[in-house]
This record gives C-alpha cells, structure tokens and sequence, in this order.
C-alpha cells in the first residue's frame, strides 16, 4: 500500500474540517469562554466555507476512488458536501445570538458541529459499508451531543436521551442488516455487493431480511412512518439553533445514505424495497400532513412537516432510475434549504427567555417587521409546493417520476395531501398576516444574520429562471454514479 | 427582433408592483405610491393597445409569439401566443386593472403600497395566464395567481375575510392540482412535451380522454364557478374589498371559461361531446337555481356574486352547444360579464364606503340624494339583466340563439333566467335606489366624487359601445372560433372510441 493509491487529496475537505475541528478544540481552551465561543464560531464558517468551495471545485470531475476504494469522489458527492458546508454555515450564523443567550455559545457546540459534518460528508463519500456506518455514527452521536448541550433544560436532556437510544436502535438494526449482507456477498465494498446480488437468487430468506433491516434503518434515519416517533419530540426539545442543524444538512447526507445503500449495493433488490418504501412513503405524507394540523408548537409542527416532506423524498427514490433519484435530489436540496430558512427564521425571532417557537408567536409579524413576514410567505409557500416557488418544482419533478412510472394513483394521493398540507402552512401565513399583533416592537437580527436568511429564502424565488439549470446539475451529479 | 410585447406586458406590471414595495415604507408615502400605480396600470394598458392593432384578425394561428427555452430536463418552454380568444381578455385585464387602482384611492388607507403592489402583479400573472402556450408555464402562473389574491382578501377583507381567503384558496388548489396531474399525464402520452398546442393535436383514446376532462373540469369548474363547487365565490366576494371582488368577478372567474377553450374542448374533443350532457345540466343549473338563489339575498355583495354565478352558466352552456353562435356568443359574456359585474361591484362599493354597509335594508331612496350615481347604477343592473343596447343582451342572445340550434328546451330554460336576471337586478334597484329616503343617513349621503365618475363612466361607456356595436370585439374572435370548432368536429379517435 502506498501513498499514491490513496488519493488523499480527494477527501480534502473532510481532512481540513476534521483536522480544524481539532485545532478549534484546542483553541477554545485559551482566553475566556467569551472570547474563546466568538473566535472558535468564526473559525468554523471559515472551515465551513472553505470546504464549500473545496467541494464545489470538484463538481466537474468524474468518479475516482480514494483509501483502497472506501472512499468515492464523485459529482453527486461533491454537490452534497457543497449543500451541507454552505446550510451548516448558515444555520451557526443564525444561532449566534441564540446560543449566546442561553449560555451554548462555547468552541465545544461548534466543534461537535464541525465533526458532525465530517460524519456527514464520510457518509456521502462512502463506497463501502463500514465507512458508511462510520460516518453515520460519528454524525449521529455529534447530534445526540449538541441537543444535551443544552444541558439546563429538560425537555433537551430528554430529547437528547431519546434520539440516542431510537438512534442507536436504528444503527443496530442497519448494522444488523449489514451484517447479512456481509455474510451473503462476502464483501462490504458496495460494488461487490451489487455485482454478487445479481448473481444471487432474489428470493433467498437472508438476503430479503437483509434487505428489510437495511431499510428499516434507513426509515428510522429519515423519521418516515412508523418509524418516525423521535422526530416531533427531538425537533421541539432541542434547542433551536441544534434543531436547525439537524433539520437541514443531515437530510442531505440521508439522501447520499438511502442512494449509496439502495441505487449503490441493492439496485438489483428494487422490486423489494420498492414495496416498502412505497408503503412508508405513503404512510409518511399521510400522518405527517395530518398531525401538522393539530400542532401549537411551531417547531413541532415543521417535525411533522419534515415527516411528510421525507415520505414525498422516498416517492422519487422508489422509482429506482436515474429520473426518480434525480428528482428526489433535487427535492432534497430544495427541502434542505427551506428547512434551515424556517428554523434560521424562528431564531431571528426568538430572544432571551423567550423561545418564539408557539404559533401563536408569530401572530401579526408583518405589522413589526414586514421584511421577515414576506420571508415567512415566500417560505411557507415554497414548503406547500405552490408556485412559483422552488417548493412546487421540487413536487413537480417528484411527481412526474411517479407518472411516468404509471403510478398515476400514488400521484393522485400525493397530490391530494399537499392540499391538506397547504392547510397548515396557510395558517402561518394567516397568523403573520392577518391576525393583530400580541406584542408590539419589531425585531433587532443582526445584520449578518439578516443578510443570510434574505439569500438563504431568496433564492427559493430568485432561482426560478435558472431551475432548469439546478435540475439539470442534480441529473449530472446523479448520472455520475452510474 | 420583434419587440416581446407579451413579455413586457407580463413583466412590467410585476416589476412595478415590485418597486411599489420598495418606495411604499410608510404612510408618508402613500400619495406617491397610489400615483405611481395609477401611472404604471395605465402605463400597462398603453402598451396592451398594440396587441389590439396588430392583431391579424384573419388568421386563427397564435401570435406575438415568444419562446424561450426554460427548464430543458422536463421539455418545458417559457412559451407565449395569443389568440382571438385570449386578446380580449388580456385588454379586459389591463383595462380593470387601472380602474381597480383607482377604485381603492381613497379607501384603502391601510398598507397602500402593498394592496397597490399584489394588483399590479397580480395583473401581470393574470396575462401570463392568457398567453402561456407552455400547460407548465400555465400552470404555474395559475396558482400564482392565487397568492396575491389570497393576501388581498384575507389583509383588507371584511370580518370574515380568514375563512374566505382560506376557502377560496383551498378550492381553487384542490382544483388545480388535479389539473397538473392530468398535464403530467399528457405529457407523458406526447413524449415529454408540455407545449399546449401539441397536446390539441395528440391522438388520445375517449377513455384517456374522459379522465382528462374531468380533471381539468376539477380545475376549470372551480375556477368559474359552476354548480356544485360555487360556495367559495359568495364567501370570498362579500369578504373581499371592493378592487378583489371586482378582479375576481372580472377577469379571474374568466379564467375557467377560458380554460375550457384552450384545455378541455380541443385537447378532449370526443370527451367535451360525450360529457356535453353534464355540463348542459350543469350549467342551466347554475342559469336558473343560482338566479333563484340570488333573488333571496339581503347583502347586495352577495346578490351580485350569485348572478356572477349565473351569468356565467351562461358562458358555459354556450361553449358546449358546439357552434359558432354558442361559442362566440359565450365568450362576449365573458367579456361583457366582466365590465358588468366589476361596475355593480364598484357600485356597492361607493355605497359601503358611504355608510360601510351592504345590506339592501339599509338603503331606500339612494336617487334622492344621489342622482348621479342612481343613473349608473340603473344603467348597470339593466345591462346585467340583458337589456337591448348593452353588451349583456349581445352575449345572452348569441347563446340563446346558439342552444336554439340544439335543443330548443334549453333556450327556452336558459331565456327563463332573463326573467329571473332581471327580477333580483331590479328588485334591488327598486328597494336601493328608488323610494322614500327613510333614513337621515341616506338623505346625507353626498354624489359620486369626479374619480367614481370617471372609474363607473369607462365601464358605462364599454358596456353601451359592445351593445350596441359588437363588432369590433366578434371581429377578434372570429377566426379562432371557426378554427376550434372545426376542430372539435374532427374526432381524435376514428376508431375504438365509441
């Protein structure tokens, strides 16, 4: 084994980050808390943005393999860890004041996230089973962490105890599942599962629990129904600016998870696990956009929202071509971004000892700041899929890749829930606009947050003319995983 | 390169409305706002005329056509044209759109910038719907459409307004989103294109064929409104402010009629034949039950959105008897619907700013101290009730002579609702405007100021001209007309369908 074989300088980025988490961990040790949490938080945008553009640089490459062929460096993988870097930065700039006021502003929150991110991008970048498990669990447990961080407030240290004890279950069902395809195939390299598991008869016993326990993992990772019972609670727990991350850029790297385990090694199951994510899907879109209705809370209810976003998600990857995997990435993205804008919003509107997180909260807004109020309408727009916002086109490609599978009858139901979701997020818009206010003031945000959230919501308008362009980027990246 | 004429009467009104917001910060600047969106509409309709003069009134083909390509991994085009149908209703937008701004001067002193600004876009996407020949691009501006409209009931609307914007939006997505599975379905069968043009000459078999119509008949017939899915239009008008009730009345329930000429006759010709039965019984149910509906009303709103509801079975039992009287005769309801029914909606208008009431009760005498304003608004309920001479009587005729051809029992039903059109118009009338002045409040009551004048004289002055000579707007429509129903003639399934 030699250097060169390697191909370090393809995981450059996670490098950087993880090496930087390091010396942030160091860094934070000197000075007071203070000033040691400001200049550990600007190091980490930096590292955080450099690793963007890092990632981005390399979108045109073709696939290359790294460490012995654990690790892929393709143009979806690039793309992904772009997404993640950029919303991850994002999501730390909203949370400054937040974290400050509630004493969670030190290096430690901000190197766990740093690590989490790492986690996320091994995972992307994963070709092989162990380095997924890898990633997955360093991501996870870096999320379990940044929610108990929050350490004088129950309702986080509960939320924290839950997400680990249904995370951990969940890994163990996955690695179980990993485990018999390890004994099948005799390899952990996805392509060498792929290439056994078509030379395999489809219906062995072992190879169908294999399957079933991989995606039942994956259901547990995404928060689809039945397994989705952690996701409203750890959403409502966990401090907001830690909901925040976990809302955005683990969504992306569970997309680069569900597309290297299932498209990657199990290509060849697809009339398996098509069934159950066809079940799961519809179970999701259902429950999630019915529940929504009954929420107070509003992080609670952006929980179930994200349990229906993910159900409509698994509707392109059940497709199993390139079209629906597009689709469901493109999706993904879309939903990513409109997900870290809605809790980067509920941040801006929350202060000290007032966490701004009840509907009712947000009652009047556009009479004290009007500018937040049109972002909270071009989002919750965007987040029931009308147009002319990103939201619809990301439905609209999900959508087509249901018809043209002939499941015209899924289609019909899909679109028929997103009425009853449109319900609830024309509440927001109603609380916003119509209702009085219940206290007056308007809202002081930062102007750095500010100038974030205007781009991060922005652009679910502003790139309408170049949509084209974006959906055509996510098929390139797709078609680069062959 | 041809001056993008659709392109910039899109655009251009979105884009004020944008500055609008950017200049309106306060109530200090709420005179300029009002005369910035008063100078961008009219600005608008300037640039609308050329449409009107350079229209080859000879050829049935689309026009001023543009085409850009949009989104290249789904084949959809930001493709644009008109026709002899559409033309019409984009002068009729750019039209109303100026006097809707003129409308809420003085009224609306709340959040000018933004009632001013969700008009101008909303004016916009409005011609983005008429001229869109892409079904995606259509369709996004559809539902667009629906946002400012949304805003503008639920932020300046009556007590009631969260109900009915949130009814009126739920309907119309629930709607409309049937209608995008069926484009997808299409899209499918055509081979990947959105283009609408394509889809008019896409062999599809009546069983494919029955399926699409009912899903945009989900869409259209929301939008229309036709029996039984009208309940949102009472709602959302009486809650609406005066400028919403009279876009939506005017120009958006068009949209349905319009929908039925551009989706559901040519690209299901065979089903629009085998299902005319449903929507002939349809629509003379909402032509007589409505009309019965509205005679009852005490909320004068509310009377004039179920005659809306009326008229425009009207518009839609002339379009499915299938013939040039039947078809033409509809589509200058539609336009003559519009002028009517915007000017009786700003006639109660002038009457709720007046006293902020809208029950027939409340008045009785409005003539005496009003004569002005007395003259226009019987001039108006005459129009509405189909009086010889005014743009209401052309349409009406047309269709009446139109189902003649066809069945003489629904002449005879539809020609009913003359009666019955009359009855509730005129009894309102006679119970608001004639009589003793009972109440002080009424005596007081002070004329039309010179900008009411002006707004209800325009409107006057286009319904007394289409009575009386019809020509002009007949002239536009002629060709397409013919070539549609030619169209439809020609079954899409010579064989298997029957």
């Amino acid at each position: 084994m030699n250097v060169a074989s390697l191909s370090v300088n393809l995981a450059i980025p996670e490098i950087l980050i993880a090496t930087m988490a390091c010396l942030i961990l160091v860094a934070g040790l000197f000075g007071s808390p203070e000033r040691s949490g400001l200049l550990c938080y600007r190091l980490s945008i930096a590292v955080l943005l450099t690793a963007a553009v890092l990632a981005i640089l390399g979108i045109t490459s073709d696939s290359q393999l790294a460490f012995n062929g654990l690790f892929v460096d393709d143009p979806l993988a690039e793309l992904l860890k772009f997404g993640i870097c950029m919303l991850s930065a994002a999501v730390f700039i909203y949370g400054r004041q937040y974290n400050l006021d509630r004493n969670l502003f030190h290096s430690e929150y901000y190197v766990l996230g740093l690590l989490a991110v790492c986690g996320m991008m091994v995972m992307i970048s994963a070709n092989h089973l162990l380095a997924l498990y890898l990633g997955l669990e360093l991501m996870s447990l870096c999320l379990y962490s940044m929610i108990a961080f929050y350490r004088e407030d129950k309702l986080a240290v509960e939320s924290a105890m839950k997400y680990f004890v249904l995370g951990a279950l969940a890994s163990s069902i996955l690695l179980y599942g990993i485990s018999l395809l390890y004994g099948l195939t005799g390899s952990l390299h996805l392509p060498e599962i792929r290439d056994a598991i078509a030379g395999m008869d489809h219906s062995n016993p072992a190879l169908l629990l294999g399957v079933v326990l991989i995606v039942t993992g994956l259901g547990f990772k995404l928060g689809v129904v039945p397994f989705h019972m952690w996701v409203p609670d750890v959403y409502q727990g966990a401090p907001t600016s830690t909901t925040a991350f976990i809302g955005s850029a683990p969504k992306i790297a569970a997309f680069a998870l569900v597309i290297r385990l299932l498209s990657g090694g199990l290509q060849d199951m697809h009339d398996v696990w098509y069934q159950m994510l066809i079940i799961l899907a519809l179970l999701s879109v259902l429950a999630g956009n019915v529940i929504a209705i009954a929420q107070d809370n509003l992080k609670r209810m952006l929980a179930y929202s994200t349990i229906s976003h993910m159900g409509f998600f698994l509707f392109g990857v059940l497709a199993g071509n390139q079209a629906g995997y597009s689709a469901a990435l493109f999706y993904v993205l879309v939903y990513a971004i409109m997900s870290c804008g809605a809790f980067g919003l509920i941040l801006m509107l929350s202060r000290k000892g007032f966490e701004s997180d009840l509907l009712d909260d947000l009652k009047g807004l556009d009479r004290n700041s009007p500018w937040i109020a049109v972002l909270f309408l071009i989002l919750m727009l965007s987040m029931a899929g009308i147009p002319p916002m990103a939201g619809f086109f990301a439905k609209l490609a999900v959508i087509r890749s249901l018809v043209e599978q002939d499941l015209v009858w899924v289609a019909v139901f899909a679109v028929l829930l997103a009425v009853v979701g449109a319900y609830y997020y024309l509440r927001i818009i109603k609380l916003v606009y119509f209702d009085p206010p219940t206290a007056p003031g308007s809202i002081a945000v930062k102007p750095m947050s500010l100038a974030v959230i205007v781009a991060n919501i922005g652009i679910l308008v502003v790139m309408l003319p170049w949509i084209g362009a974006l959906i055509e980027l996510c098929r390139h990246a797709i078609r680069g995983i062959g | 390169m041809e001056t993008p004429l659709l392109s910039i009467l899109i655009w251009f009104p979105i884009v004020a409305g944008i500055i609008i917001l950017g200049v309106g910060k306060g109530p200090q600047h709420d005179s300029l706002v009002r005369k910035l969106a008063l100078g961008f509409s009219v600005a608008v309709f300037l640039f609308s005329i050329p449409l009107y003069n350079g229209f080859d009134r000879t050829s049935a083909s689309m026009q001023f056509t543009e085409f850009h390509s949009w989104i290249p991994a789904f084949n959809i085009n930001y493709a644009l044209g008109v026709d002899g149908f559409s033309v019409p209703l984009i002068l009729l937008t750019t039209l109303l759109t100026v006097i809707v701004v003129v409308a809420g001067w003085q009224v609306i002193q709340d959040k000018v910038a933004q009632y001013m600004a969700a008009f101008l876009i909303m004016e916009g996407i409005m011609i983005g719907v008429f001229s869109a020949l892409d079904a995606m691009l259509f369709y996004v501006l559809w539902e667009a459409m629906l946002i400012p409209m949304f805003l503008i009931i639920g932020l300046w609307g009556g007590p009631n307004r969260i109900y009915a914007a949130i009814k009126f939006f739920l309907y119309t997505l629930l709607g409309s989103l049937l209608m995008l599975v069926a484009l997808l379905y299409l899209y499918r069968q055509s081979g990947g294109s959105f283009s609408i043009l394509d889809y008019h000459s896409l062999p599809i078999g009546l069983g494919a064929q029955i399926f699409i119509f009912l899903a945009f008949l989900a869409a259209f017939a929301v939008k229309v409104p036709m029996f039984p899915v009208h309940t949102w239009l009472p709602d959302a008008h009486v809650e609406a402010p005066t400028g919403g009730s009279v876009i939506l009345a005017a120009i958006m329930l068009k949209m349905g009629g319009y929908g039925f000429i551009r989706f559901s006759m040519p690209i299901a010709p065979d089903a629009s034949q085998e299902l005319a039965w449903l929507m002939i019984t349809l629509s003379l149910i909402a032509i007589v039950y409505i009309a019965l509906v509205a005679l009852v009303q005490s909320d004068m709103k509310k009377l004039i959105a179920y005659s809306s509801i009326s008229h425009m079975g009207f518009v839609t039992l002339g379009f499915f008897m299938f013939n040039g009287q039947g078809l033409e005769g509809g589509m200058v309801q539609m336009i003559s619907h519009g002028f009517i029914s915007g000017a009786l909606f700003l006639c109660v208008g002038v009457l709720y700013d007046r006293l902020h009431s809208r029950e027939i009760a409340t008045y009785q005498g409005i003539a005496t101290p009003m004569p002005m304003f007395a003259a226009f608004m019987v001039l108006f309920a005459m129009a509405n009730s189909g009086l010889p001479g005014t743009s209401g009587f052309v349409g009406e005729f047309l269709v009446i002579l139109g189902s003649f051809k066809v069945n003489a029992w629904f002449a005879i039903l539809a020609a009913l609702t003359l009666i019955f059109g009359a009855a509730y118009t005129l009894w309102m009338v006679k119970r608001v405007v004639y009589g003793k002045v009972l109440n002080d409040s009424v005596a007081g009551l002070d004329d039309l100021s010179r900008r009411e004048f002006a707004m209800l004289a325009i409107l006057a002055g286009m319904v007394l001209l289409f009575g009386i000579w019809p020509n002009p707007l007949l002239e536009l429509m002629h060709a397409s007309s013919e070539s549609l129903l030619a169209h439809i003639e020609i079954s899409k399934c010579p064989y298997a369908c029957r």
